[in-house]
């Protein structure tokens, strides 16, 4: 399979050679989203935009390409290209290199003549930067400067002002202070990418003189690869949670035969030392929002025994869900999946035994399976795959492992009720259902980028495109957020709807899966329907747009009392509704609150 | 490395960038033989020639090859030297 060709740790060179027959595999895959890519270069991006479309193409996207003329990144975003214009980019790179700098400090140059310089190299940036903005509302991804491949004042260079490592190094915290106060600015750290692929190859000179490429044609994959994880993150296509093999994976040893007494763990030894390093390493993850689950052959109570060795980082309580029997791998990280009411594509398995590795590549396709080997080499294997890579934190984020502990809670109380309604009754819900706020936009463009299951028609948005939405009059915006005795949900049901006359399109409806069955759905179609009311609007019309994942919802408007009203081949169908002021209202269990009432 | 073990792996090389398993190359073969042989194509066959045989091309020599023979008289050239 050329497909595996991709996969961290790749083979830049096999990549670079049969870059035709990988685009050949791939183009023909199933459910890919498009997104237009405008590559705004300083130097030549050919083979950038070649490799880069391929491992887009492996997270799921189909890109369309813009390109810039030679060098003439600034140019086209300044003076409004026609042509760039027209194409509408979903996400514009600038792909800058220090080559670009127009110049550097020389000796001799006082304090104040280097601030001077770096103020309007940096102003020229700036400048462009709100300008794309204002002309494209699409995020921007920008290189920072790599290092310079020789240093005049040698190890100093980073010291005096007048040396380049020095006047780099200030051009990138300025672009840095743009990124922190700019939502939909993200860099691509070439900076660090150059170091770690090695900055005397990356930044060959012959690459240069001899097709003006900045860095050298072997690491273009490399900066590809990088630029495709922070593309596949803006369009929530990140990974959210490990499932974790425990010996010589966690642990060195193996439980069962050695006992936990004698796990090869902690302080004392280098090797445990490896592995207490590595279970830092995932707590730090988890901190971030990813959640941690145990997957292992392992009896359970051995398991159990292993996982409350005094010198674990991570306590069981950090789990999610453990696992350990004697059921291939795959079928158990598929139940995982749908304990958590995750896909099974959602998780990252780490695992030191190359067959069971291989099981699970080849049973549940789009989970992420690095190659463990060494202890010592583990942080390496996760963190350089970008499987987890930030683009956004939302307060979600943060609060994720909470909010699936929360829900394993309920799901115990749920067994404990032989009624339903009681059940949910005993949740004490109470929702906010109000007009898209500000302050949710992110986690509202996060939604409609993530939600795949519960999803009527998969329609994605940027945060830009939403805010610019709900400040639209013909256009009725809804979110959902629930809090219940066990905690707070947070934001996790949006409808779009367009208005036409007295009717209602329904343009998005989704809902996260950690609230299904909790009649949430209800208790927004009845905003919906006092909302339509409220403005005179008699008839909704839904859509269905059926997609390999939300075959849940197909008969979704059915239960909302809505009729089908036509169905083509494709499954694409809609349903219209009509509403009276004798509306009934459907939701019987949630508490509505008013905005904010919440948070107390 | 022989000259025609060389001839052998710069023709794999060229039927990888091009997608073309059928393709096949002679020493008089230019780019104008070769549909799709511009000079952002070209980029890539050097490149991937001096990561198989480990070897580095001179800025002048990879101006001056003017047909498959001499690229491979020069790899040859380095490769042996």
């Amino acid at each position: 399979m050329m497909n595996n060709l991709l996969e961290y740790p790749f083979d830049s060179k096999m990549i670079l050679r049969k870059r035709r027959a990988i685009k050949r595999e791939l183009t023909g895959s199933p459910n890919l989203i498009e997104k237009r890519i405008a590559i705004l270069g300083g130097s030549t991006t050919h083979d950038i935009r070649e490799i880069l479309e391929l491992f887009l193409l492996k997270h799921g996207i189909s890109s369309r390409f813009y390109e810039s003329e030679y060098g003439r990144f600034w140019e086209d975003a300044m003076f409004g290209q026609e042509e760039l214009l027209k194409f509408q980019p979903d996400i514009i790179y600038i792909h800058t290199s220090n080559r670009n700098i127009s110049a550097y400090p020389v000796p001799g140059q006082t304090e104040k003549e280097i601030n001077q310089l770096l103020e309007e190299e940096y102003t020229k940036y700036e400048s462009m930067w709100n300008k794309l903005n204002e002309d494209y509302h699409c995020p921007i991804i920008q290189n920072n400067f790599e290092l310079p491949y020789y240093r005049l004042l040698g190890n100093q260079d980073g010291v005096y002002l007048q040396g380049r490592v020095n006047y780099i190094s200030r051009l990138n915290m300025k672009i840095y202070e743009y990124a922190q106060k700019h939502d939909h600015f993200f860099i691509n750290d070439i900076h660090y990418q150059s170091a770690d692929y090695g900055l005397k190859e990356w930044s060959d000179p012959f690459y240069w003189y001899m097709y003006k490429y900045a860095l050298c044609i072997n690491a273009i994959p490399t900066l590809a690869f990088h630029l495709s994880n922070i593309i596949k993150s803006i369009f929530g296509k990140n990974k959210k949670a490990l499932a974790l093999d425990l010996d010589n994976t966690l642990w060195g040893g193996i439980v069962g035969d050695d006992g936990a007494e004698n796990l090869v763990l902690g302080e004392e030894t280098a090797v445990g030392q490896a592995y207490t390093e590595f279970q830092t390493y995932l707590k730090q993850l988890q901190s971030q929002g990813i959640l941690l689950n145990v997957l292992s052959k392992n009896e359970e109570e051995n398991a159990v025994s292993g996982l409350n060795h005094p010198q674990m980082v991570i306590k069981p309580e950090d789990f999610l869900v453990i696992r350990a029997n004697w059921e291939p791998k795959s079928v158990n990280l598929t139940e995982i999946a749908k304990e958590l009411n995750l896909l099974p594509e959602a998780f990252v398995f780490v695992d030191d035994n190359p067959a069971e590795r291989e099981i699970v590549r080849q049973q549940v396709p789009g989970a992420a399976v690095p190659e463990i080997c060494k202890p010592e080499h583990s942080i390496y294997a996760i963190d350089r795959g970008g499987y987890f890579e930030t683009t956004v934190l939302s307060a979600d984020d943060l609060k994720r492992n909470e909010m699936y502990r929360e829900n394993r809670q309920r799901e115990k109380q749920k067994q404990s009720f032989s009624n339903y309604k009681e059940y949910l009754l005993s949740l004490n819900m109470a929702a906010e259902i109000a007009p898209f706020q500000q302050v949710y936009m992110a986690r509202i463009a996060q939604l409609t980028n993530k939600s795949n299951q519960f999803n009527l028609t998969t329609r994605r948005f940027t945060q830009k495109e939403i805010e610019q939405l709900a400040a639209r009059d013909d256009y009725i915006t809804l979110y959902g957020k629930v809090t219940d005795c066990f905690g707070d949900n947070g934001v996790v049901s949006l409808v779009i709807g367009r208005v036409e006359k007295s009717c209602l399109h329904i343009e998005l409806w989704l809902m996260s899966c950690r609230v299904l069955k909790r009649d949430l759905e209800y208790a927004m179609m009845d905003e919906l329907a006092g909302q339509c009311l409220g403005r005179n609007i008699d008839t909704i019309y839904g859509y269905y747009y059926p997609t390999s994942k939300n075959g849940m919802v197909r008969n979704f408007y059915e239960t909302q009392g809505f009729s089908k009203e036509e169905e083509d081949s494709q499954g694409n169908s809609r349903w219209i509704f009509h509403v009276t002021p004798n509306y009934e209202k459907k939701n019987t269990v949630i508490r509505l609150v008013k905005l904010g009432e919440h948070d107390e | 490395m022989n000259r025609e073990d060389i001839f052998n792996t710069v023709t794999e090389i060229f039927r990888d960038i091009f997608d073309n398993k059928s393709l096949v190359l002679a020493d008089h073969t230019t780019a104008d033989d070769v549909e799709e042989w511009d000079s952002l194509a070209h980029i890539g066959i050097i490149t991937a020639i001096q990561e198989e045989f480990s070897i580095e091309f001179s800025m002048e020599s990879v101006f001056e090859m003017k047909n498959v023979g001499e690229l491979v008289d020069a790899i040859m050239a380095l490769h042996n030297g």
